[in-house]
């Protein structure tokens, strides 16, 4: 009776072992699955100018680029001015 | 200065170009990646280029049926500058090509001899060459009248080689630039997105408006040379 016993408990013993390995290896095929999706990912993925737009940086480009249009613009503008009063001396 | 709506609506889409440009959502395309913004601005010369041309030949005509030599002057200006804008577009658009079609293996010269072979690149070339001969006719001539009708005949050859040059002959070949092997350069599905769209259109806009500006400046400076001489 008492072998029959021990036996049982070694068998249910043994059979938790089983699932627990099963399971860590599940999780292992996950761990590595999720890691190759992850490597196809930043693969996949295009260099972008995220960081300076998180930043707000590239409103800096912005603003640089904005102000030299405008410097032309104005230069253009005065130059049309004088043109203007040239054409009326001449009138 | 001559207040008018196309001087501030020119203005006000080169504001927009140069904001929503640099800040709104565009295609991540692995080759281009930021640099597709060059759309705006390089392409859009082209744009300017194109149509700035046109008005110089239709001048041309013009001083033709009339004889007006006023529409002499209208033309040279525009063609000068077309031709500027033209070597802006060759200039930006060598310094995009030599960090997208390059090797990035190799160091940007090395590929230099593939690149220069482009037929797009050859095109461009042969038609800013047609009117650099333009110019250079021009302004061999004395003779004011003969001047005018010489190169006004000289501008509508130049202007008929120059789309061909541009767009038939690179379309022919095979070429590295967008545009070619049958695909339109504005594809939604492959190239440009909608919202690319929504900038590239105004911007074209707005350089041909800025274009036009500084041409009918010089257009009246030149004029007044002209009265001058007169009296």
């Amino acid at each position: 009776m008492d072998n029959h016993i021990k036996n049982t408990v070694e068998f249910i013993e043994r059979k938790k072992d089983d699932v627990m390995m099963k399971l860590k290896k599940l999780l292992l095929l996950c761990c590595l699955l999720t890691v190759s999706v992850l490597g196809m990912a930043q693969e996949n993925k295009v260099e972008m100018a995220d960081t300076m737009r998180s930043n707000g940086r590239i409103y800096v480009v912005v603003a640089v680029v904005v102000t030299i249009l405008l410097g032309l613009i104005l230069y253009v503008a005065r130059l049309d001015r004088k043109i203007t009063r040239l054409e009326k001396e001449n009138k | 200065m001559y207040k008018s709506w196309w001087k501030i609506a020119s203005i006000i889409l080169l504001l927009y170009t140069f904001t929503a440009g640099f800040l709104l959502e565009v295609p991540r395309l692995p080759p281009l990646q930021e640099t597709i913004r060059n759309l705006y601005f390089h392409v859009c010369m082209w744009f300017a280029m194109m149509i700035l041309f046109t008005i110089s030949v239709v001048n041309a005509v013009r001083y033709l049926r009339t004889f007006n030599q006023k529409y002499d002057i209208y033309a040279r200006q525009y063609a000068v500058m077309a031709i500027v804008l033209g070597l802006l577009g060759y200039i930006t658009g060598a310094i995009w090509a030599s960090y997208t079609w390059a090797d990035p293996n190799k160091p940007v010269m090395n590929s230099f001899s593939s690149i220069a072979r482009d037929p797009k690149l050859i095109g461009a070339a042969i038609a800013l060459l047609v009117y650099f001969a333009y110019l250079i006719l021009r302004d061999s001539i004395q003779d004011m009248d003969k001047k005018a009708r010489i190169s006004a005949v000289y501008n509508i050859f130049a202007y008929a080689i120059l789309f061909p040059a541009i767009w038939i002959l690179p379309r022919i070949l095979p070429s590295l630039h967008p545009g070619n092997d049958g695909n339109p350069a504005l594809d939604v599905k492959n190239d440009i997105s909608g919202n690319m769209r929504m900038v590239f259109y105004p911007a074209v806009i707005g350089w041909t408006l800025l274009a036009v500006w500084i041409t009918t400046l010089k257009i009246r400076l030149s004029l007044l040379k002209e009265k001058k001489m007169m009296s």
